[in-house]
């Protein structure tokens, strides 16, 4: 059994039906991609993943567990972490404290240790910050750390992002439409970027993205889903020569 | 004359700040103003009371007292009134449930207390010094420091604590913060804590400075130092300072060269000039709309 696996996975909204019964079976170790046009639920899955929805029907599976209806922050300390289509870091903290926010979760902190600043929570603060440069160096940010984050460029703060996600030090890292906005070499050194994360950090990665060139390079397998179903699952070779993803992805005559 | 109203304006200012504080961080995290926040602040100034008198206790402990009970009615009625409704109904709903929190606190003090003013025992003796030219009563100077050092010990906190850096998180992302491992509800309740206790102190502090406290004492304190959140720019933290500074300042020194009667219309009518040339507040960030 993998990592992640959907069972039937529905979600209704006022009479809608952004997800259809989904299934998946994400493996550990793997880049997972999910494809589909504008409005195929991809955004949606990833928020049920990431417990902001509770799915109207089916199950979730992480590590074993079911876990539809746990709180967003109970699935982050878990090890799930996520990255945002339309970037959302904290403006107006710094590098350091974006990335900082992240390691808080998992980290004990009382009310009165976090207010008085106990010697446990010095130390521990103190791990922290080591660790924090760490991630920040590994994605070229530790130079910018006292900066906001509202200053970094385009392709920083995405990955910036990643940087606030992997804090979690998650077991399974969701990246929505990383390569949005980017440039043909700045999707090359996201890519291998993405891999290296992959081997050193011992991650799962899924990821929404509409740039085909990216996901079919990186990803070992691909979903597709069209108006909230799966129409295909597979390999990248195999998803690309199946026809209903023609029809309905690319249009009929492509 | 006119340094001596200065600082019985930064006395009572400084009372508004203690209160504008917990507007503005509740503001802050969750765009809701807590109406029943000067209901809390008039809580505060009951529960000295009820220490001083029944164990004659200083004022130091009246408002260590008083800070630590409301610390767990302020996250009480967070959690009673205002949490079932979040992200299940309007804004507009949490703000009802937050006036009607607000009648039935003070309602509730006014049965148990019944509705007359209460005179606060007299348990601090006070000297007046004369300071470079000036007189200070030692309660003014008390309320002067204490003020000063919970504002600053407040401003530490958010500015430097693991607490801190989570508040500023929510209240710049609610929904990122639970992602990224933030208890978002626990933080919440955290702020309501802190904003609470704030007022506690203000409100011990208040009741002995004018001898008085009474059921309805929330209403124009709490109208006073929302206007004071507002007029600094609300969910700014130095805004509600500096806003309530200026409002007790300039209060004062209309009383003082005016009216008195004129001390509410005063205090309004600053209000609204400075929305109509600045309507983010002193220290409000303008929020640009793109079209």
């Amino acid at each position: 059994m993998g990592i992640l696996s959907l069972e039937g996975v529905s979600q209704e909204f006022g009479g809608l039906l952004a997800l259809d019964e989904v299934r998946l079976e994400v493996e550990a170790g793997k880049i997972f991609g999910i494809i589909g046009p504008n409005g195929a639920g991809k955004t949606t899955l990833f928020n049920i993943i990431t417990g902001i929805y509770t799915p109207t029907a089916g199950q979730v599976i992480y590590k074993e567990e079911a876990i539809n209806g746990l709180p967003p922050y109970e699935l982050a300390r878990r090890g799930i972490g996520r990255t945002f289509q339309n970037i959302r870091l904290f403006n107006k903290l710094s590098v350091l404290d974006n990335v900082k926010v992240g390691f808080h979760g998992v980290t004990k902190a009382g009310f009165f240790g976090a207010i008085l600043g106990l010697p446990g929570e010095r130390r521990e603060e103190k791990s922290i910050d080591s660790r924090a440069h760490h991630l920040l160096e590994m994605v070229g940010l530790d130079d910018k750390r006292m900066e906001y984050a509202d200053n970094l460029a385009y392709g920083e703060q995405r990955r910036l992002e990643i940087a606030r996600a992997l804090a979690l030090d998650p077991s399974l890292l969701l990246l929505d439409e990383p390569a949005a906005g980017m440039n043909a070499s700045e999707k090359l050194s996201l890519m291998s970027f993405i891999r290296e994360i992959r081997d050193k950090e011992n991650l799962t990665i899924l990821l929404v993205e509409h740039d085909m060139n990216v996901v079919m390079n990186i990803c070992d397998q691909i979903a597709v889903l069209d108006y909230g179903r799966k129409i295909a699952d597979g390999p990248p070779e195999q998803v690309k020569n199946d026809p209903r993803v023609i029809q309905s992805y690319l249009g009929a005559e492509a | 004359m006119f340094i001596e109203q200065l600082v019985n304006g930064l006395t009572l200012g400084s009372s508004y700040a203690l209160i504008a504080l917990g507007y503005t961080m509740v503001y802050g995290i969750i765009q809701l103003i807590n109406f029943a926040h000067g209901e809390i602040y008039m809580f505060g100034a009951f529960a000295g009371l009820l220490l001083v008198s029944l164990f004659g206790v200083n004022i130091f402990i009246a408002m260590l007292g008083a800070m630590a009970f409301c610390m767990v009615l302020g996250m009480l009625v967070e959690r009673v009134a205002y949490r079932p409704l979040r992200g299940k109904s309007s804004r507009l709903s949490a703000l009802i449930s937050a006036i009607g929190v607000s009648i039935f606190l003070s309602t509730l003090m006014a049965l148990i207390r019944g509705t007359n003013t209460t005179r606060y025992p007299e348990i601090i003796e006070i000297h007046t010094y004369h300071l470079w030219g000036l007189d200070l009563s030692s309660l003014q100077i008390i309320i002067l420091v204490v003020s000063a050092l919970l504002m600053v010990g407040l401003q530490l906190m958010i500015q430097r604590t693991r607490l801190g850096k989570a508040m500023r998180a929510c209240s710049q992302d609610l929904d990122a913060a639970s992602l990224m491992g933030i208890n978002s509800n626990r933080i919440i309740s955290y702020t309501f804590a802190i904003g609470s206790a704030l007022a506690a102190a203000g409100g011990v502090m208040v009741g002995i400075y004018y001898n008085a406290v009474w059921p309805y004492m929330g209403t124009m304190a709490g109208l006073k130092a929302f206007s004071a959140a507002v007029l600094g720019g609300i969910g700014s933290i130095p805004g509600a300072m500096i806003g309530g500074l200026t409002l007790g300042v300039l209060e004062i020194l209309g009383v003082a060269y005016l009216s008195s009667s004129y001390k509410d219309a005063i205090a309004f009518g600053i209000l609204i000039l400075v929305l109509i040339v600045r309507p983010q507040g002193i220290m409000g960030q303008k929020i640009t709309k793109k079209v």
